[in-house]
C-alpha cells in the first residue's frame, strides 16, 4: 500500500487514502461522518502552502511534499524496539502513557493503581464506546485549517485522561510518542486532557524515535479543558528523528481562576509545526506560554501560537526563544485577540531568536487586535547573534569556541526554561538542550 | 634564561587605524612591570592583543610567550598556556551562573593542559578559600557573572578568577579603577599573594598609589602606542610630579 494522500502541485492523482484506512480507523456512525467531512475538508485545501496567509513561512507542499500512508498498527517486533527507546526517555517519578506509532501500548504504560478522581483510556476504546459529550469534545477542532482536518479523518489513537473535580495529583503524566519507522508512514493521534474544578495535574508529552527508524510523519492533536481553580503544567518536548516531520496542534479553553502554564521546546524533526488555540473562557485566568528552539541543518519549526482574550481580568505571557545553525529556520506567529468585553487583559509577547549563521532564518510575525480599552499589551522582538565581546571573555577564560557558545546558548534560552515549575521536569528540559549542544560540538 | 614574554616592535591596527606603532616589551618570570600612560596611549589595546581579541590587526613584529608565537594562538589556548588578562571592563554574562562559568574554565583549562578536572568538592573547597580571601561574598557567586556587580566587585571578580586559574602571566588593566581604598588593599593583597619566582605581572595603571601597594620591579611609560621610557619603581614618582607632557613630544 502506497498510497498519495495530498494532491500536490506537479498534479499527482490522488487516491482515496481514507477509504483505505477507513477499516482501521475506530468509530462508526457520526463519528464516522465527521471523519468523511474532515476528509473532504482536508481534500479540497490540499497541503498548506504558502500563499495561505498562516502558512507563508512554513510551505508544507515545499516542506513536507506529501502525506505518507497510515503506519501499520505495531507488532511484536515493534513493540519491543519501542520498549528499549523507552528506557532511555524514562522521566523520573512519572506515570508513562506511551503511544508506539500512533497506537496506545497498554503493556508499556503504567495504568494501573491509578490514583481516585484519575481516569485513563485510549482514544480508539472513546471513540468506540464513550459518551457522546467525550466524543463531541474530541471533535472541537476548527477543520477550516487543513492539518487538523486531517488529523480529524485519520485520528487512529491516542489518550483520554480525565482529572476529576478536586483532584490534585502530584504525580506528573507522561505521554511518550515512540515512532518506530519500520517504513515510511505517517501516525495520527489525538488526546484529550480535561480536568475538572479545583483540580491540578502536571502533562509532559515527549516525541522520540526509536533507533533507525525511517522517515515519518507524526500528526498529533491535543484537546485541553481546564476547570475553574483548576492548574495545568504542561512540558512539551519535540527530539523526533532528523528525518521526521512533526505536525501538532492543540485546543486550550481555561475556565475561571485558572493556570495554564506550558513550555515546549523542539529540537528533533526536520520540520515541524506546533499550533495552539489557547482560548480564556473564564475570569481571572492566567497563562504561561514558553518556547524554546534549537535548529541546525535544514531544520525548520514554527511554532504559531493564538491567545483569545474572550473575557475580562485575564493574564497570558508568551516568552519564546529561537536559536537557529546552519541553514535551519524558525518561525514563531503569535497572535493574540482582546474582544470588545475583555477589559484589564493584560497580554505580553517577547520572542527572541539567535542566529548562529548567516544563513539561519528566523521569522517572528506578532499579531495584537485589541477591541478593548482598558488594557495592558505588548510585544517585542529581537533578532541577532552571540554577542562578540562576551565570547571573547569566555575564551580568554579558556573555553572553546564551542564552549563558549553553548554556555551563552544555554544561558540565552534559560531564560524560557526557567518557567517549568517541576524540578525534574525543568531539569528534563536542560538535559534535552545540553544533547542538542553535544551533538554541534 | 628564556623570557616569559617578549613583545618586539609591535604594530597594530584598528579599523585602518594604527594604534601601537613598534612596541617593544620583555618580561621575565617572577618580575612585576607596571605600564603607565595617558588615556588613549594604546595600554589596553595591547593587553586585548596579548589575550587574543578579535579585531585588531597585527602588521608588524611578534609576541613570544616562553618562545612560542602567541599571535598563532586562540585566545583559549592562550588562556591554558597561562596568559590572563584581567580586564578593564569586565562584560556582565545574564543567565551563566558565576560558579557554573568558573568551573567550566577551569575544568577546560586543566583539560587542554592534559590535567584533570577538578572534582565538584575539591573546586568547591578551593573556590570558597580564594573568595574568603579577596572578602568576596558566597552570594555574588550565585549570581550571573559580574551581573548586578558593583565597578568594584567586577575588578574583585577578576582578581578571583586570577587565584584560581594560576596563570603565568598576569595582565591586569586599571584593577586599581572603582576600588575603594579597603577593597583596593584586598585586592593588592591577593596579586601580592600570587607574585612567585615563576609568574609574572604587568600592572597597567594611571595612579602611583597602586604601586605602593604592588611595588614594582619595572616602569614603563606609554605614549602614542609606544614605550617611550623605562626605569625603576622611581619612575612612578617622577611621573606623578611631572605628568606625561614631557613624553608627548618624544613619541
Ligand atoms: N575598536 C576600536 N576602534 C577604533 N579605535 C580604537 C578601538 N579600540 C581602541 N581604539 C583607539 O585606540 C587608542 C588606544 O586605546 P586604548 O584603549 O588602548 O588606550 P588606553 O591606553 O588603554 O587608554 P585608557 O587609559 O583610557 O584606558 C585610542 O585612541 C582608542 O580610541
Ligand atoms: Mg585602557
Amino acid at each position: 500500500m502506497n498510497v498519495v494522500l495530498a494532491k500536490t502541485e506537479t498534479g499527482r492523482a490522488l487516491s482515496d487514502a481514507f477509504i483505505v484506512a477507513r477499516d482501521r480507523l475506530p468509530g462508526t456512525g457520526q463519528i464516522l461522518e465527521q471523519r468523511r467531512q474532515a476528509f473532504d475538508a482536508y481534500e479540497r485545501a490540499g497541503l498548506p502552502h504558502r500563499r495561505l496567509e498562516d502558512w507563508k513561512y512554513t510551505d508544507l507542499r515545499a516542506l513536507m511534499r506529501e502525506v505518507l500512508p497510515l503506519a501499520p498498527a505495531p507488532d511484536a517486533a515493534a513493540l519491543k524496539h519501542a520498549e528499549k527507546t523507552l528506557k532511555q526517555h524514562k522521566v523520573r517519578g512519572t506515570r508513562r502513557l506511551v503511544l508506539v506509532d500512533g497506537v496506545f501500548a497498554p503493556k508499556l504504560s503504567e495504568t494501573a493503581d491509578l490514583e481516585k478522581g484519575l481516569s485513563i483510556r485510549s482514544l480508539r476504546e472513546v471513540l468506540e464506546a464513550g459518551n457522546a459529550e467525550l466524543q463531541s469534545q474530541l471533535f472541537a477542532f476548527d477543520v477550516s485549517n487543513p492539518m487538523v482536518a486531517l488529523n480529524t479523518a485519520m485520528m487512529t489513537d491516542g489518550v483520554v485522561i480525565e482529572v476529576a473535580a478536586g483532584t490534585v495529583m502530584s504525580q506528573p503524566l507522561h505521554v511518550v510518542h515512540i515512532a518506530t519507522g519500520s517504513v515510511p508512514a505517517a501516525i495520527f493521534t489525538r488526546s484529550l486532557l480535561r480536568l475538572g474544578k479545583d483540580a491540578g495535574v502536571t502533562l509532559v508529552e515527549s516525541y522520540v524515535a526509536a533507533d533507525g527508524a525511517k522517515a515519518y510523519q507524526a500528526h498529533d492533536s491535543l484537546v485541553i479543558a481546564i476547570g475553574d481553580n483548576s492548574r495545568l503544567d504542561h512540558v512539551r518536548l519535540v527530539e523526533d528523528s532528523a528525518e521526521a516531520a512533526n505536525i501538532s496542534s492543540a485546543v486550550v479553553t481555561l475556565g475561571a481562576h485558572a493556570h495554564f502554564n506550558t513550555f515546549g521546546m523542539t529540537s528533533g524533526a526536520s520540520v515541524s509545526r506546533y499550533q495552539a488555540n489557547i482560548a480564556f473562557a473564564g475570569e481571572g485566568s492566567r497563562v504561561e506560554t514558553n518556547g524554546v528552539n534549537l535548529l541546525n541543518g535544514k531544520q525548520h519549526a514554527d511554532t504559531t501560537l493564538f491567545m483569545d482574550h474572550a473575557v475580562p481580568n485575564c493574564a497570558s505571557r508568551e516568552v519564546f526563544r529561537a536559536v537557529a545553525d546552519d541553514r535551519a529556520h524558525s518561525v514563531f506567529q503569535g497572535r493574540i485577540i482582546v474582544r470588545p468585553d475583555a477589559q484589564k487583559t493584560d497580554a505580553k509577547m517577547m520572542t527572541r531568536a539567535l542566529l548562529l549563521s548567516d544563513e539561519a532564518e528566523a521569522d517572528n510575525k506578532p499579531e495584537l487586535e485589541i477591541f478593548a480599552d482598558d488594557v495592558t499589551c505588548g510585544h517585542g522582538a529581537t533578532t541577532g547573534a552571540l554577542d562578540e565581546s562576551l565570547l571573547f571573555y569566555l575564551r580568554a577564560r579558556g573555553l572553546s569556541e564551542k564552549e563558549a557558545q553553548s554556555l551563552l546558548i544555554q544561558a540565552f534560552v534559560g531564560e524560557a526554561i526557567e518557567s517549568i515549575v517541576n524540578d525534574d521536569l525543568r531539569e528534563l528540559a536542560v538535559a534535552s538542550a545540553i544533547r542538542w549542544l553535544e551533538a554541534r560540538a | 634564561m628564556m623570557s616569559l614574554l617578549e613583545v618586539k616592535d609591535l604594530q597594530v591596527r584598528v579599523e585602518d587605524r594604527e594604534i601601537l606603532h613598534g612596541l617593544s616589551l620583555t618580561v621575565n618570570p617572577g618580575e612585576v612591570h607596571a605600564i603607565m600612560g595617558p588615556n588613549g596611549s594604546g595600554k589596553s589595546t595591547l593587553s586585548h592583543v596579548i589575550a587574543g581579541k578579535p579585531g585588531y590587526e597585527v602588521t608588524g613584529g611578534e609576541i613570544l610567550f616562553k618562545g612560542e608565537d602567541l599571535l598563532e594562538m586562540a585566545p583559549d589556548e592562550r588562556a591554558a598556556k597561562g596568559v590572563f588578562l584581567a580586564f578593564q571592563y569586565p562584560v556582565e554574562i545574564p543567565g551563566v551562573a558565576t560558579m557554573n562559568f568558573l568551573r567550566t574554565a577551569l575544568n577546560a583549562q586543566r583539560k587542554a593542559r592534559g590535567e584533570s578536572e577538578y572534582s565538584t568538592p575539591d573546586f568547591l573547597k578551593k573556590v570558597r578559600e580564594v573568595a574568603k580571601s579577596l572578602n568576596i561574598p558566597q552570594d555574588m557567586l550565585r549570581r550571573g557573572v559580574n551581573v548586578g556587580f558593583s565597578g568594584g566587585e567586577k575588578k574583585r571578580n577578576e582578581i578571583l578568577q586570577m587565584a584560581l586559574f594560576e596563570p603565568s602571566l598576569c595582565i591586569l588593566d586599571e584593577m586599581d579603577s572603582g576600588l575603594d581604598i579597603d577593597a583596593l588593599r584586598i585586592a593588592a593583597d591577593g596579586v601580592n599573594a600570587l607574585r612567585s619566582p615563576d609568574r609574572a605581572m604587568v600592572v597597567i595603571t594611571h595612579y602611583q598609589r597602586l604601586l605602593n601597594y604592588i611595588v614594582p620591579d619595572f616602569v614603563h611609560v606609554m605614549s602614542r602606542g609606544k614605550v617611550v621610557k623605562s626605569g625603576g619603581k622611581d619612575l612612578a614618582l617622577e611621573l606623578e610630579a611631572s605628568g606625561y607632557a614631557q613624553f608627548e613630544d618624544a613619541a
